[in-house]
């Protein structure tokens, strides 16, 4: 089919929203593995019909499926998650040593190239690789060595939440721990180092200039410059013009800098999406008003956009891995909300439309644009 | 043959009826049907105990005969009644919300 497919994983079951390029009318699936929570819901680029879940309970842990048919029929793979060699200890909310557990599974990347490998990104924070399509999993245990010790768990859990592809540089993988920072390999995973220079946090950090231990909530890349890197944290929005090595505060005229998701236009690799939120504890929008941010400028420069979503008496949140765009023209931006909602604008951001008001609350929302 | 009867969401994504049967060969303990299962059911591996650690995960609990048998060390024998097939082991998910 032409069009776009929507990923969705809320805290009761994944969804599949569907449309045609004119994203207009769209049909909402049954819920998919109903009852349990979906972390995160993505697609191999190569092979748009590969999908990946991850599905997890406090009841049953965490599981993998893999549909090879567009989500038609799922097959469980491998979901033994096992840290290499001698887990450690981490930084606890009480300032002791605590050994590295597995939780969840937060973030399934697929590779850009090759519809067998996948990225997991897990709590407690590590990162894993399947070569073989899920069945099995291996940790890219180098970047635990990178002072890990001073790493600590966030409100959400010590969570390695996003993780960023060089579409030009196979080697280059990017990721984010909250709260530990960001890390960047340039030799595909072998060692790693934290690029975090530039990020401050002066409330939550003795040292707020520290090399590791910030709240990173969020990365995002344009596939076409790959060196620009932009950074929704704890507080500030910031971006980067050197994959990394250094970050400047592009928040501006933001009503709040505080936030989870942060996205990049499919086509503008200057035009950036933010969703503000009050404070870190007070979830939800500034004034009731359910604002998207864009910038054209990559940042400093912010535009409240507004049509189409609820301005009075709005309190849901937006997760960090539910705000994504497709890839047509004009581009397509969607985001999940706490509250159930699902809103699309197919206009780059100019107006929204509720696709779907009342699932389970959402944690991640990805886009499929079809061929 | 011993009998496991298996929650919803177990059942569900083993793709089977509410009760399997496994074989298992003496001794019939916790741990051996468990690995029975697992093996029957390879989807269910870490669903209800650790992979690595084989421990119980929290929120399940082993039922037989009427009695809670999710603290007892998993390598004793279960009741007869389980082992001979007249009585069910039920794998259950624990009471947890509010």
């Amino acid at each position: 089919m032409n069009g776009v497919r929507v990923l969705v994983g809320t805290r009761k079951g994944a969804f599949i929203l569907t449309s045609d390029e004119k994203r207009k009318r769209w049909k909402v699936s049954e819920p998919i593995f109903p009852g349990w929570e979906i972390y995160h819901f993505s697609g191999s680029p190569v092979d748009p019909n590969r999908l990946y879940v991850s599905q997890s309970s406090g009841w049953f842990g965490q599981l993998i499926q893999r549909s090879d048919d567009g989500g038609k029929t799922w097959q469980t793979m491998g979901n033994k998650f096992a840290y290499e060699g001698i887990p450690g200890t981490h930084q606890w909310y009480d300032g002791t040593q605590h050994p590295w557990e597995f939780k969840r599974v937060w973030q399934l990347k697929p590779s850009l190239t090759d519809p067998d490998t996948v990225y997991a990104g897990v709590e407690d924070a590590a990162l894993f690789r399947s070569s073989d399509g899920g069945q099995s999993w291996q940790e890219l245990a180098e970047l635990r060595k990178v002072k890990s010790e001073l790493w600590q768990p966030g409100a959400g859990g010590m969570c390695l939440h996003t993780i960023l592809l060089d579409p030009q540089d196979a080697n280059r993988i990017i990721v984010a721990i909250s709260a530990a920072g960001a890390f960047r390999s340039d030799d595909g995973g072998e060692s790693w180092r934290p690029i975090n220079n530039g990020l401050k946090s002066q409330y939550e950090l003795p040292d707020p200039d520290a090399e590791v231990g910030h709240c990173v909530h969020n990365l995002a890349m344009h596939p076409s410059k790959p060196n620009v890197l932009f950074m929704q944290k704890h507080w500030d929005v910031m971006r980067s013009d050197n994959g990394g090595d250094s970050w400047d505060e592009v928040s501006g005229n933001l009503p709040s800098d505080f936030g989870f998701p942060i996205a990049v236009h499919a086509h503008e690799p200057n035009t950036i999406y933010v969703v503000p939120i009050k404070s870190d504890s007070e979830h939800y929008p500034p004034e009731g008003k359910l604002r998207v941010y864009r910038s054209r400028s990559g940042g400093q420069e912010w535009e409240a956009l507004t049509r189409g979503l609820p301005q009075k008496n709005c309190y849901v949140n937006v997760l960090r891995t539910a705000l994504a765009v497709d890839a047509l023209d004009p581009c397509g931006i969607y985001f999940g909300t706490t509250g159930g909602q699902v809103y699309a604008s197919a206009d780059s951001g100019d107006s929204w439309k509720d696709i779907v008001r009342d699932l389970p609350s959402v944690m991640s929302v990805e886009v499929q644009t079809l061929p | 043959m011993i009998r496991v009867i298996l929650p919803t969401h177990l059942r569900r994504l083993a793709n089977t009826e509410r009760q399997v049967q496994v074989p298992v060969n003496a001794p019939v303990t916790i741990r051996t049907v468990l690995d029975s299962l697992e093996n029957t059911y390879p989807m269910l591996k870490g669903t209800i105990r650790d992979q690595n650690t084989l421990q119980r995960r929290a929120f399940v609990r082993f039922f037989a005969c009427g009695q809670d048998l999710s603290h007892v060390p998993t390598d004793d024998p279960l009741p007869d009644s389980v082992a001979n097939g007249s009585e069910p082991l039920w794998v259950v998910g624990a009471m947890a919300g509010g």
